[in-house]
């Protein structure tokens, strides 16, 4: 018996308990901690696809990064208060309804195009997924590349003025 | 178990991005609001990968990275603006951040 589908179940069960926990509990650093578990079992789902460039990526950015950013934000803003309150808001069944909504929708077009999927065998790979990946960024993928970097200019600047105290 | 099909991976992205859908709009906190923000992305980057390898190319891992970069630069912004609102009114309970209503 393969001994994938274990992995996949294992880090399904990780990242779905994770998110559940994440929209759920009431303190917010224990919300980012359920976090970083959800994106952990995202990184191990990028693994099983053979996605080593994302995996190591989504650990470093998203796990050693924006949470980090996060936490760090919840040091600076004032949430005990907010701990002691509803969680959820007054019209909650308006956003489980959309919810709802959304996702009888997904389970129609999952459960009606779920049988045309195949996966296509693998190419056999001449180098490593990382190699490939960068030769298709800095080639067919060059100017979306060099636009993203304008963006995270634009975030920098944006994202200091906006915590700045007074914008001389 | 059986093997593992897209159809596993699609699936599972699709409950990942109710439960962001549910915690963004269920959710009083705005910080808590962001991190389901950040599962929403995640789910969408685990739809990218599951479908470039259900082709054989590597172009949605491509996709990915970009969405990883901008779900990036929206975190950095997004808990800025928290911050100077939390300056401005003391609050962080999205029911509370009604300046825009009349």
């Amino acid at each position: 018996m393969p001994i994938d589908p274990l992995f996949f179940w294992a880090f399904a069960a990780l990242t779905l308990g994770g998110a559940l926990l994440t929209i759920t509990l009431r303190s917010a650093v224990h919300c980012a901690i359920a976090l970083i578990a959800s994106l952990a079992g995202v990184a191990g789902l990028y693994l099983l696809q053979k996605a080593e460039f994302l995996f190591a990526v989504q650990i470093v950015l998203y796990i050693g990064g924006i949470m980090v950013l996060f936490l760090f934000v919840i040091m600076l803003v004032n949430l005990d208060a907010a701990a002691r309150e509803r969680q959820f808001h007054k019209r909650w069944w308006a956003g489980l309804a959309a919810t709802l909504a959304t996702g009888a929708l997904l389970i129609y077009y999952l459960a009606k195009g779920a049988s045309g999927l195949r996966a296509a065998p693998m190419p056999a790979q001449p180098a490593g997924n990382t190699e490939q990946l960068s030769d298709l960024l800095f080639s067919e993928y060059l100017l979306p590349f060099e636009l993203v970097s304008l963006l995270l200019l634009v975030a920098i600047v944006g994202s200091v003025i906006m915590a700045k105290k007074r914008i001389v | 178990m059986g093997t593992i099909t897209p159809t596993h991976y699609l699936v599972l992205s699709a409950a990942l991005l109710l439960i962001g859908t549910a915690g963004v709009l269920l959710r009083r906190n705005v910080v808590v609001v962001l991190m389901s923000i950040e599962l929403i992305l995640n789910a969408v980057n685990l739809n990218l990968v599951a479908f470039g390898n259900m082709a054989g190319q590597l172009n949605g891992q491509i996709f990915a990275i970009f969405v990883i970069t901008v779900a990036v630069a929206e975190a950095a912004v997004g808990l800025g603006i928290l911050i100077a609102l939390f300056r401005n009114k003391e609050t962080v309970q999205v029911d509370e951040i009604d300046l825009l209503k009349w």
